[in-house]
Order: C-alpha cells, then sequence, then structure tokens
C-alpha cells in the first residue's frame, strides 16, 4: 500500500481517493502527458491506432512518421476486443481499424463518427466491390454484413446507416480478402472443389473450424448448403431455424469425430496446419503464407460455391480531439496514396484503392497479386522473405475471379444472441 | 526442526486464548491499543474490498440487467439465469449446455483430484519421512518448483509436440513397432487435457501436505512402531489423519482451480471440450456481459458450494 498511515478515526473518504489515485498513478505511470500543456501542442501528434496486430505493420508507422511526422502507437487487441474496447472504451483510442462486420453492433452505441468524404481526396477511388458490391461491372454475393449496405452514414454524428450514397463514410477500406479453405495437398487425396469437404466423412479426424461463433457459422453454412442438406435465406442472417438446423449439423458432425480441434487464435490455424494435427480447414490467408514460409505446402483452395469475404477500415471515434482528427485525416489520406496499399497486398490483402497501389508496386509484383499471372520472378515478402519462387501462381487467380465470386460477408446476425448459445450448446456436445 | 515448527502453533493457541479471555470479561493480557488490530488489517482488507469484494458485487448486480448487441441496461430481471439454465428441465433426462458443461468439468475434477492427490501424497512423503536432512528435504522442494518458473501456458503447450500426431510418443511407439498407425487420443482429448492439469497442478498438494507432514511430531510415529503397529497401519492410523488438513487445503487448491480452468481445456481439449470458462469468455467476447455475469454468479456458487462441503468433512480451524 503506498498510504499506510491510517488514522485511528477511521477511513475517510478523502484518505480512499488519495490511496487510489496514488494506485492510479502507479498503474499509468509515464502517460502523464495526457494532460493538456501548452508545450506540448507544438510535439508531433500522436495517433493511438487500435486494431488487431495483423494489421500492425511496424513499418508503416515508420513510414508515416518519416513522411507526414505523425507518430503512430499501435494498440494490438484481437478481433472481438476491438468492437469491446470501441463500445467501452471510445476515448481510448484516435483511430480504429475494425470490420465492417462489427459496425451494426459498434454504430448505435453513438461512440464512432462518419469520416467526411470531401476531405478524403480518393474517396471516389475506393473499390467497387466495397462501394457498391460490385467487381467489374458484375454483382457479386452480399449474404451477411456486405460493406456496400453499412458503409454510408446520413450525417457525421448518425447512429443508423444511410440507405444510398452520402457524403459520409462509416469506414474508409484499410484491407479486406476472400477467404476460402485451405489445404495440405500432399497429404489430401484427390481433389477438393467444394465447400462440402469441411464436413465430408472422408476427413473424419483432419478437419478444423473456428470458434470464433459469428464467423465459424457461416463456414458451416457453406458446407452445409454446399452439401444439398439445404438453402438458406441468408447466410449472414439466419432465421432461429436455419441455426438450429445448421447447429444440429454441426453436433452431429463433431459426434462423428470429424473435428480435430477448433481454433481462434490466427497462429493456432497455423500450428495446426504446419503439424498436419488437421489437413483441411477454414483458414486466413496470412496464416496460409505463414505454414508456406515455413517450408510446408498448404493451399488456400478456390471452391466452386464462392468465398466467405471479409472487409476491415479506419473509424474514427466521438471523442476525438481536433489536432488528432486533422492528422487522422492525414494519415488516412497517406494510407490511400499508395505505398500502405502496396505494402498490405504484398502480404496478400487487398488494398481500398488499387490504382494508387498498382503504381507503389512493381508490375511484375502486381501481375503475380492482382493479375493471376505466374510469376516472373521470386515473389517476396515485404520483410524480404521469400514467398514464391518465379512461376507460381496465386491461389485463385486474379483479384476479379477471386472477388468477383465472393458469396458471402463475415456478418452479426440479428439473431446473434440467440446463435452464441446455439454454438456454446455445439462446444459442449 | 520439530521445535521450530511447534512455536507458530503456539502462538495461534495463545492468541485463541486472547481472544476468549477478552470474550468473557477477563482481565485483558494485552497492553495493546483495541484497534491496533483493525489498523494492521486495514490494508489487506481494503485491497480486497477495492479489487475482490466490489468487483464481485459489480458482477452480482450486472448479472440482473438486460442487454443489447452494443449496451447493457440498468434493470432487475431474471431472464439472464433463466437462459443459463435454458432447457435444463424441459430437455431431461436429457442435458442441457450448462449441466453438460458441469457435467464435464465435474468429471476433470474427480479424475484430477484424485491423480493429484495420489501424487502429491506419495511425493511429500518421501519428502518428509524418507529424505533425512533438513538442507537436502529444502533442496528437492526447489526442484518440484523449478516448473513454475516458467509460465503455465508454456508448460502446457510443451506437450503438444509431444502428444501430437506426428509427435514424439506416437513416433517412439511407431518405431519400436508397439502400434501401426499413430494414437489420435493422445491430443485434443480428455487424456491430455487431465494429463496437462495433472501436471500443472500436482504441486499445489505436494505443499500443503508436504507442510502437515512436517509438522507431525516425531515421536509419534516411534510411539506407533513402539506398540506394533505395521507401516501401513501407521499411516492409515497416523499419518493420513494428521495431514488431513493438508489434504483438505491442497484439495480445495485443485478442485477449485479445476473447476474454473478454461485454458488447459480449450488448449488441450482442442476447445472442442466445454468449460464454463469459455461459455463466459465467448459471451464476454460478445458483449453479453451480464449472461456472462450470470454465469459467473453460478459458478461461483457451485465453488462455494464444493468448498462448504469439504469443510463440513475436517474442522480445518481446529487441526490448524
Amino acid at each position: 500500500m503506498t498510504d499506510s498511515r491510517i488514522k485511528p478515526a477511521g477511513v475517510s473518504r478523502r484518505t480512499i481517493l488519495k490511496g487510489s489515485a496514488a494506485l492510479a498513478g502507479v498503474a499509468a505511470a509515464g502517460k502523464l502527458s495526457a494532460f493538456p500543456t501548452p508545450a506540448i501542442a507544438q510535439e508531433p501528434v500522436t495517433l493511438r491506432y487500435l486494431s488487431t496486430a495483423v494489421n500492425q505493420s511496424p513499418a508503416i508507422a515508420e513510414k508515416a512518421g518519416e513522411e507526414l511526422g505523425i507518430n503512430i502507437e499501435y494498440i494490438a487487441v484481437t478481433t472481438d476486443d476491438v468492437a469491446k474496447r470501441v463500445i467501452t472504451q471510445p476515448n481510448s483510442f484516435d483511430l480504429v481499424d475494425t470490420e465492417y462486420f462489427a459496425l451494426p453492433k459498434l454504430l448505435p452505441s453513438g461512440n464512432i463518427m462518419g469520416l467526411d468524404a470531401s476531405k478524403i481526396k480518393l474517396s471516389d477511388k475506393i473499390a467497387s466491390v466495397i462501394r457498391n458490391g460490385t467487381v467489374d461491372g458484375k454483382k457479386v454475393g452480399l449474404d451477411g454484413t456486405a460493406p456496400s449496405e453499412v458503409l454510408y452514414l446520413p450525417a457525421e454524428q448518425a447512429t443508423e446507416f444511410a440507405g444510398e450514397e452520402t457524403g459520409f463514410l462509416t469506414l474508409i477500406p484499410t484491407t479486406y480478402n476472400a477467404d476460402t479453405l485451405g489445404i495440405r495437398p500432399d497429404l489430401i487425396d484427390g481433389e477438393v472443389s467444394s465447400w462440402a469437404s469441411l464436413l465430408d466423412p472422408k476427413f473424419a479426424g483432419k478437419a478444423a473450424i473456428l470458434n470464433i461463433p459469428s464467423i465459424g457459422i457461416m463456414d458451416a453454412a457453406m458446407a452445409i448448403e454446399a452439401r444439398g442438406d439445404m438453402t438458406y435465406g441468408d447466410k449472414g442472417n439466419m432465421t432461429r431455424e436455419e441455426i438450429d438446423a445448421t447447429i444440429a449439423a454441426l453436433i452431429e458432425a463433431k459426434n462423428n469425430g470429424q473435428f480435430r480441434a477448433f481454433w481462434t487464435d490466427f497462429n493456432e490455424s497455423v500450428n495446426l496446419m504446419a503439424s498436419g494435427e488437421v489437413v483441411i480447414q477454414s483458414m486466413w490467408s496470412p496464416a496460409v503464407t505463414a505454414v508456406r514460409t515455413q517450408g510446408i505446402p498448404c493451399k488456400y483452395q478456390p471452391l466452386k460455391e464462392g468465398y466467405r469475404a471479409w472487409a476491415s477500415g479506419f473509424g474514427l471515434p466521438v471523442t476525438i480531439g481536433d489536432r488528432e482528427k486533422d492528422a487522422a485525416y492525414e494519415f488516412i489520406n497517406w494510407f490511400l496514396s499508395g505505398w500502405a496499399g502496396a505494402h498490405l497486398a504484398k502480404q496478400g490483402y487487398y488494398p481500398a484503392v488499387l490504382e494508387t497501389t498498382k503504381e507503389a508496386m512493381e508490375p511484375y509484383e502486381w501481375a503475380y497479386w492482382f493479375e493471376g499471372q505466374p510469376a516472373e520472378q521470386d515473389i517476396h515478402a515485404p520483410d524480404g522473405k521469400l514467398l514464391e519462387e518465379a512461376g507460381a501462381v496465386r491461389d485463385g487467380g486474379s483479384y476479379d475471379e477471386r472477388m468477383g465470386a465472393v458469396a458471402c460477408w463475415n456478418a452479426v446476425m440479428d439473431e446473434n444472441i440467440y446463435m452464441i448459445r446455439k454454438w456454446n450448446e455445439f462446444i459442449a456436445a | 526442526m520439530t521445535d521450530t515448527m511447534d512455536a507458530p502453533a503456539r502462538t495461534g493457541a495463545s492468541n485463541a486464548e486472547k481472544g476468549a479471555s477478552r470474550a468473557t470479561g477477563k482481565p485483558r493480557t494485552s497492553w495493546t491499543a483495541w484497534w491496533v488490530a483493525y489498523a494492521q488489517a486495514a490494508p489487506m482488507a481494503l485491497v480486497f474490498l477495492l479489487f475482490f469484494i466490489l468487483p464481485l458485487l459489480a458482477t452480482f448486480v450486472v448479472s440482473f440487467w438486460n442487454y443489447t448487441e452494443y449496451s447493457i441496461e440498468p434493470a432487475f430481471v431474471t431472464t439472464n439465469y433463466q437462459d443459463v439454465f435454458y432447457g435444463c428441465v424441459a430437455r431431461l433426462p436429457g442435458l442441457c449446455t450448462t449441466f453438460a458443461t458441469y457435467l464435464s468439468t465435474l468429471k476433470f475434477v474427480a479424475i484430477v483430484w484424485a491423480a493429484t492427490l495420489a501424487i502429491g501424497f506419495t511425493i511429500a512423503y518421501f519428502l518428509a519421512f524418507h529424505v533425512r536432512t533438513l538442507p537436502m528435504q529444502i533442496a528437492l522442494f526447489m526442484v518440484c518448483t523449478i516448473p513454475f518458473w516458467t509460465s503455465n501456458v508454456i508448460r502446457m503447450i510443451s506437450w503438444i509436440p509431444l502428444l501430437g500426431r506426428n509427435g514424439l510418443v506416437n513416433e517412439i511407439l511407431l518405431s519400436i513397432g508397439l502400434i501401426s498407425s499413430p494414437l489420435e487420443w493422445l491430443l485434443y482429448s480428455d487424456f491430455a487435457v487431465a494429463l496437462a492439469l495433472v501436471h500443472l497442478y500436482t504441486l499445489f498438494m505436494v505443499v500443503p501436505i508436504f507442510n502437515s507432514m512436517m509438522r507431525i511430531d516425531r515421536s509419534l510415529i516411534e510411539a506407533a512402531y513402539d506398540g506394533g503397529a505395521s507401516g501401513w497401519q501407521t499411516l492409515t492410523n497416523v499419518i493420513i489423519p494428521l495431514v488431513k488438513p493438508g489434504i483438505l487445503i491442497g484439495s480445495i487448491f485443485v478442485i477449485t482451480i479445476v473447476t474454473g480452468d478454461y485454458l488447459t481445456i480449450g488448449i488441450m481439449g482442442g476447445q472442442q471440450i466445454a468449460s464454463v470458462g469459455k461459455v463466459i469468455q465467448t459471451q464476454i467476447n460478445f458483449l453479453q456481459f451480464p449472461i456472462a455475469a450470470a454465469n459467473a454468479i453460478v459458478l461461483l456458487a457451485v465453488v462455494l458450494l464444493t468448498i462448504w462441503g469439504m469443510l463440513r468433512l475436517v474442522d480445518i480451524r481446529k487441526e490448524l
């Protein structure tokens, strides 16, 4: 205890306050710069950037520091914790990079505000798949929480989405991608071409799914629909009957020993795959890359039913200060201007603005990552590690082929609370 | 050795006498002012109040609140508790999620308790009665604690390369021809969970039992031998009754930790085995704080009931 001089008269309110203030002081030592003093206004502005660790590249923070003089301070938490933090502690960050599917939860809390499109130079160049759900003029699947449905706000501060295009955007995309099943081609006989393989008894004891209910149930729904058991109205927004049927099918598969394990953390999926415990599972693109950089064959298998897509983007908290707000706009404009997009594209993500990314990449890199062409030279990750040797082709092909084949988007359902109860039943079964 | 061990016990006794004399109005034997004891207890009490009682109260209060996807609202509803026990009556004799989860937890508690007790008792017995010198006892005791220098997650994860499909154990068994295909049940199974839990928590059994054994007056054992008791009779009639408090304290540690554990069950069970902690975690991640709070209160009640039941078996205050 910091204050041990407790008076015999008893503990007054003041001593408790003093004691807890001292404790708080110890806990927050070094964070005193939060107090506004005139001197600090002259120093470079710091943006506290909240997102998952996957999106936080030290190189981007460094480059932004060099070119803009903005100090990026990363706060790395898990996907679920990003949403939790936005809702419970909106003043603990200045910029959030969160998934579009979290928006139906985040927006009604009134803690995030819209971004003024007129201050974003390239706002009309944002990829069409995000803006209106089309790729190369063709509509993609919009099941679930498609970004185009939650992109616009009627005003800067709003708690409901605008049904049409307006001057205020909820999130400015940072990265997005199309997810599918990862497989170990060396441990699998024959072809895998359908989501149904995830529940195929052929892979009993060697399959895995995500233990993140909102995403795991969609992968399951893709597999069940592909198997021909049932068709869903909207896989991203199921009815109670659909949830019941999906969970019943999952429980049956679990009791038949279909699954080796479930995973929640990116690294768990990498380990399951790399160790050969699992040969087929729903996976994230960088996880496939991580398995491959260990020299283990792993394929991000395109499937005939299409992909489950996700998108993530920058949002601003309503509590943001004026200096930070200006800096955030400056940072976002810089982010869309090419270098950062190219940096992320070289890890397999898709960037918000394709044109500037193309300019910032080598032509052979662009051809490999976006046009589905065989690599002319060895393909390296941004950190210099060898990803693919010359001649390799990206799994799933070009941007248009991959994003054009999206069937559904990560989502939060209306029946979310019921779904989670049923999911816990599945885990306990 | 016996002297030093007895000393605290004697002080304890005299304290109890002091308390008794105050209560019956006899002249005080101590000249310390009455409030000094309260002042000495105050810092700890304050810490408990701030970091234990208040959060617990908050949890209890929130468990009656309403919630939506993005907010929790003060209210007094029992729907959270109804949701916790959803289908528990209607589905009988089938098991609802909560009952199935607690049953699975209970199974692990029973296995782990029995295994840690057997192993912990044996280790403590060896340390206390077979190792003759105090320095050696201390040295060997330290050896027991070495695994605790690393985090329990690391100790747990180190089992994975050992037990996996292509792990060390399977490779050895395959190479010596004992099995023809890898054993699947070694990892991500009940076996793996029980193994890791026993590995992690045996020391919690060793320490209190060892402590109790060191307090046993050696002349009692000599007397038992002199009286013609066999080794087994001495063990069951002298040693076990005297180390009961140690066994009980160790059991409380192991049972409460295993009941609330979700990390080990999650990692070693491949997240396929339910645990109350995991249910709570999922609900918190989806911002369903009130139902998570209700689950936490139910878990707390179960643990408290267990401890209450165990304390009725042994009067721990008398024995200490």
